[in-house]
């Protein structure tokens, strides 16, 4: 095997692909070529680091020296400093603040760095460390030892009873603990039984299983060998959607590897146990992650969801036993196989063990990925973590749960975060979206939004969700453009009232969350719209116009000519005016006028 | 049976464990408002009209598919549940074109008699609607997307019965509609116009073309010599139209009735099903004795017909060639009639009165013209008669007693059965059997070849020969027996299929009969035993012993099979593409 004395990892994720890290690994290779560095250092495409807002991210060890927004220019750099003299390129490296590169090498190595280090990774352990495409990395990272151990120390009674006593509940939405849906499956009786992998992540914004299945890909092939063994099942599905091409190909070449080393097929390990695995793509649609739905697409139908019972774990894919469970739920599997339950259950609260990972996105400065353990609190992930609200904005709320889930207002912010304590702020824990909002933010416009995303993706098989949802827009469409009625509220609190209790899934049950969480914490911002046909955020634009102030004034007629509809006027000594039925409200003169006299009037 | 204990409403009772909340609560007496529910059918629980509320759940459950278990507590009349109903219900009939005064299923709509019962004060979330195009281009079926309460019925039903699958749910969320692929016309696409969609919708969004106009017109025109036909299934369902029990045989009122609308002379299709049973009977016979292509598969049902001219083109030299009963009467009637009562063919206008959708399409196939004219000018369904004997002013169940018309108006029972799926294949049993042996046979009850059972099979010994015949009804069972057939599991001498499960008894052109009545009362076996009822009542019950056929052969034909009954009684087909691109 060869040695290398330095390793240049490149983040290989989407995000960081799109900002053309492949492109950089390409001139790597040139630039390691050209001062003949090529048998000295070594690149590795690993998966994502998490801090996508940064990327395309390089890691180079030994150092640990971690360099962001690295563009193909500066390739030539990084080799011919830092790869051929040693010395570190400042410049790139991760800043605590923002706005300086200058950087101490100690605080900004990845393991120091505000960002990494109050993280605790358990699902993304691999992530940004080992090469996806490469199944002898993951086994150098105890790869496949927890399948080992289980096919040949336990049998599958224990596999289950240690998935038990974990507490390890499913990261995907409900949060059902997932030792006990195994246990369901196990006991029915022997025959054709399915393990299935939901990779579907449909959250607006959230890409936590993306993630695993780009950095980690094997992680889950043996975590499904491990519930194919514990349940007595010997084929698995992974519904992964279309549109993450690149988890698609590297769980493709993953599979395939792992068929090459007999880690997938008869006989692994020399027992008897055998299991295979295939992917199935889904189209995108959001109500394809419930699990009914997902497996009516599975088999081949439209997707949509069927009433349970019988729950999958007794009537699933092809009416057979079946599991589903979702990849990050999966990718903590062998770690629990392997370090015990005890030391999982040390990680969170009481009743939410582990680690839960985050999609953070929104009015944050570190956009990404974040892992850490239940019992968080949302000020630590926004602020420590996330690095706080860009512009030094308040903090006005957080939506997680995606679309089924409620917004946490600030005055939540030192809620430990888990499953049981989002419920009762009248969120969810959903797959793990989590969305900043800041002061600037209208919570009637953001419900509004939410609503948009699941009337869109209703499957329009039950009526409650069907019209339902739509009703509820519709009246949210009303309020925001400043045509409240009086009794809208009580309106979309029937409705919510009633789709929850009656909507045939999850996604119906769940999709008048935002509205009833937005209700709960910011009914005078629907008041304000209602009643005194007034947006507070000043985002809703019907309610909302620019006004030239004329006393500040100077005629300097710069907003008339950035004006894209031709809706100022004036002459030079005589102030401006803005046409208000012009206006097309896009504010772009407000942000030219060099003398702040522009201002939105609410 | 293993039993559980459940509570309903306060209510201790036991009932079979595999039973589910709504069949338990029937059991107990306790009515749980459905909407897409049909029993066996669409038990798919979308339409969330049937929740309960379940000790323990966390939210409400459809009662339709809920499964019972041990101690299950469920409440079937909580606020909470009354509340979710009607919000439902209101939010389905915000998005539902309420037209219902000039609906063709005002006062029989179960989504109008579920306002009713839940005491629909006020919609009160009103919103956007659907503004779609109706499709009327088919001759048999017409669908307006913008009273589809989405229940899927008419999915279930043409998919999973019938295994036609020609329209399904399009399009997602506020925009879902049930349409055919690409949103084509019925008559685009491979749909067989069995109608069975029809009878299983709740609403008004499906329905068949109307025509009563057409015959109204006709009824009034002086110059035209109308005559009107009605098929044996017609009989024994009319009657549910006037509030009638299931079952009811009103075969006097319906031919008074008809009289009484103007019709020139009333006949029975029965009549003609005897003739075909003569050319149908022999065309087997010879087929078995010549060395023909077997199986023979019966030609009676046009939805059957297309189904095997679009699904299964392998199958149409087994088809017989005779036309169905109504078209050979049709082409009887503007020749040997025409000339015998010494009328222009072209002023002989035929009615066929038919409990089926896809004969309209029938009467339209250019082929079936023996005489160079339509051999039936215009067919309207059990429900379009009711209509104009309604809009007549006719009191229906008050009306004297009256026979059919001569020279063609008696039948045998054979004819009449031809109603009932096995009917067609016992008919020709009894004809069959005693024209190969030679021997006057007594008992002519195959009960074999009776029932609703989707696929029944029957060996009859026939002097030397035992004769294998099949029966299937409903085209997913046709499917299935042709499968069988293609793929050398089974072969018979002849094979009877129908279109529509049960038989014309349950035609795409019956009443229609709310999931109320379906789920539990079999509408099949009910209106059979009407039709079985009256075969028996009847003096002469073999095909080729009725007077008036033999004396069609003497004075016109000649024999089955000969020249001139196949210039007017038989026919050909046609293979048909399946969603032909253009």
């Amino acid at each position: 095997m060869q040695l290398y004395r330095s390793h240049v990892l490149v983040c290989g994720g989407t995000g960081c692909t799109s900002s053309n890290s492949e492109k950089i690994i390409a001139e790597f290779d040139v630039q390691l070529a050209r001062n003949n560095l090529q048998n000295e250092v070594k690149i590795v495409k690993t998966g994502c680091f998490g801090l996508c807002a940064e990327g395309p991210i390089i890691v180079v060890y030994p150092e640990g020296a971690m360099y962001t927004m690295v563009k193909v220019e500066d390739v030539k750099e990084i080799t011919e400093e830092h790869l051929l003299k040693g010395r570190i390129v400042k410049r790139l490296l991760l800043s605590s603040g923002h706005d300086a590169k200058d950087a101490d090498e100690a605080s900004s190595s990845l393991e120091n760095s505000e960002f990494f280090k109050r993280q605790m990774r358990v699902a993304l352990r691999n992530c940004g460390i080992i090469n996806p495409e490469q199944i002898d990395e993951y086994i150098a990272y105890d790869g496949y030892k927890a399948l080992g151990k289980a096919l040949t120390e336990l049998k599958p009674a224990d596999v289950i009873e240690i998935l038990k006593k974990s507490g390890l509940r499913g990261r995907g939405g409900g949060g059902f603990p997932t030792g006990l849906k195994w246990d369901f499956a196990a006991k029915q009786p022997e025959g054709k039984k399915y393990v299935c992998c939901n990779a579907d992540e449909g959250d607006p914004g959230a890409f936590m299983d993306r993630s695993v299945l780009e950095g980690d890909p094997h992680s889950l092939i043996e975590a499904m060998a491990i519930a194919a063994y514990a349940i007595g099942s010997d084929q698995g599905y992974v519904y992964v959607r279309a549109e993450y091409p690149i988890a698609v190909k590297r769980l493709q070449i993953a599979i395939e590897q792992a068929k090459e080393y007999g880690l997938l097929g008869k006989n692994i390990f020399g027992t008897d146990f055998n299991f295979d695995l295939e992917i199935r793509l889904g189209a995108g649609a959001f109500v394809c992650g419930e699990e009914t739905a997902l497996m009516t697409s599975v088999e081949g139908h439209r997707g949509e969801p069927r009433p349970r019972p019988p729950f999958p774990a007794v009537k699933g894919l092809w009416d057979k036993p079946t599991i589903l469970n979702n990849v990050e739920t999966y990718a903590n599997v062998p770690v629990i196989i392997l370090k015990g339950a005890e030391w999982f259950t040390s990680i969170g609260t009481e009743k939410s063990k582990g680690t839960k990972v985050f999609a953070v996105g929104g009015n944050i400065n570190n956009t990404g990925l974040v892992e850490v353990p239940m019992g968080t609190t949302l000020r630590e992930v926004v602020y420590d973590i996330g690095g706080g609200i860009p512009k030094g904005k308040k903090f006005k709320a957080a939506q997680t749960g995606g679309p089924s889930g409620g917004c946490i207002p600030a005055s939540h912010l030192d809620t430990p975060i888990d499953y049981d304590s989002l419920i009762q702020l009248g969120s969810m824990m959903g797959s793990g979206g989590l969305i900043v909002m800041d002061e600037d933010s209208c919570m009637v416009d953001i419900a509004k939004f939410f609503l948009e995303f699941t009337v869109e993706e209703s499957c329009g098989k039950c009526p409650p969700c069907r019209i339902g949802t739509k009703r509820m827009l519709e009246v949210l469409e009303r309020i925001t453009e400043g045509k409240g009625e009086e009794g809208d509220i009580e309106k979309l609190e029937i409705l919510a009232k009633n789709i929850k209790a009656s909507a045939l899934c999850g996604l119906g049950q769940t999709a008048p969350n935002p509205v009833l969480s937005t209700l709960r914490y910011f009914k005078d911002e629907y008041m304000a719209h209602v009643v005194d046909k007034k947006c507070p955020a000043g985002v809703c634009k019907s309610m909302m116009k620019y006004v030239i102030d004329a006393d500040a004034c100077k005629s300097c007629g710069i907003c008339a000519k950035q004006c894209p509809v031709s809706a100022i006027s004036g002459e030079k000594k005589v102030p401006y005016v803005i046409d208000q039925d012009k206006c097309i409200k896009c504010g772009v003169c407000m942000e030219k006028c060099p003398f702040k006299a522009i201002f939105k009037n609410v | 049976m293993e039993m559980v204990n459940i509570t309903i409403d306060t209510r201790k009772i036991q009932v079979p464990k595999n039973f589910t909340i709504l069949e338990a609560a029937k059991f107990a007496n306790i009515d749980i408002p459905t909407l897409c529910y049909l029993k066996d059918i669409n038990e798919i629980g979308a339409c969330r009209m049937c929740v309960v509320e379940i000790k323990g759940a966390r939210s409400l459950q459809a009662a339709c598919v809920y499964p019972v278990s041990e101690g299950l507590e469920i409440f079937t009349q909580s606020p909470a549940v009354r509340e979710a109903r009607k919000v439902t219900l209101e939010l389905i009939l915000s998005n539902h074109d309420k037209k219902c005064l000039t609906c063709v299923r005002s006062k029989n709509c179960e989504l109008q008699s579920l306002a009713e019962e839940l005491n629909i004060k006020d919609i009160r979330f009103e919103g956007e609607t659907h503004k779609l195009p109706l499709d009327d281009f088919s001759p048999s079926i017409e669908r307006d997307p913008n009273k589809c309460i989405l229940c899927r019925r008419c999915v279930s039903m043409c998919k999973n019965v019938q295994t036609v699958s020609v329209i399904d749910t399009n399009e997602r969320g506020f925009k879902t509609i049930v349409s055919s692929a690409f949103n084509k016309s019925l008559n685009e696409v491979p749909c067989t116009m069995c109608g069975q969609c029809i009878n299983v919708c709740p609403v008004g969004a499906l329905r068949e073309k109307d025509d009563t106009d057409k015959v109204w017109d006709a009824l009034a025109n002086p110059d035209l010599h109308v005559v009107v036909q009605t098929a044996p299934a017609v009989r024994v369902a009319l009657g549910e139209e006037f509030g009638m029990p299931i079952g009811s045989r009103v075969t006097s009122n319906m031919i008074s009735a008809l009289s009484r609308l103007g019709f020139d002379k009333v006949f029975d299709t029965d009549t003609a099903a005897d003739l075909t049973i003569m050319e149908e009977g022999t065309e087997v016979i010879n087929r078995i004795k010549n060395g023909g292509k077997l199986p023979v598969i019966t030609s009676c049902s046009p939805g059957w017909i297309k189904f095997c001219e679009h699904y299964y083109p392998e199958f149409l030299d087994n088809l017989s060639s005779c036309k169905s009963p109504h078209e050979m009467f049709g082409a009887v009637l503007k020749s040997y009639y025409a000339e015998k009562e010494g009328i222009d063919p072209s002023k002989v206008y035929v009615v066929s009165i038919m409990p089926c959708t896809a004969k309209k399409f029938e009467a339209a196939r250019p082929e079936l013209a023996a005489t160079g004219y339509p051999d039936v000018d215009a067919v309207l369904t059990t429900r379009e008669l009711a209509r104009m004997i309604k809009e007549a002013g006719i009191d229906f169940k008050n009306l004297p007693e009256r026979q059919f018309d001569d020279p063609m108006g008696e039948a045998s029972g054979a004819g009449v059965i031809f109603g009932a799926t096995g009917g067609v294949m016992e008919a020709a049993l009894r004809t069959v059997a005693e024209v190969l042996s030679g021997q006057s046979i007594e008992n002519v009850e195959y009960e074999q070849v009776r029932g609703v059972e989707g696929i029944k099979e029957a060996s009859i010994q026939v002097g030397d020969l035992t004769l294998k015949a099949a029966v299937a009804h409903g085209l997913g069972n046709a499917r299935k027996l042709l499968d069988r057939i293609k793929a050398g599991e089974a072969d018979y001498h002849f094979v009877e299929i129908m279109a529509c499960p049960g038989g014309c008894v349950n035609g795409g052109g019956q009443p229609i009969q709310p999931s109320k009545v379906r789920s539990w009362t079999d509408l099949r076996t009910e209106r059979a035993k009407a039709i079985y009822e009256e075969d028996r009542d009847l003096p002469i019950r073999k095909s080729h012993e009725n007077p008036k056929v033999k004396a069609l052969y003497e004075e016109y034909l000649g024999e089955p099979g000969g020249h001139k009954s196949h210039e007017l009684l038989h026919t050909h087909y046609e293979k048909r593409e399946n969603y032909p691109i253009k």
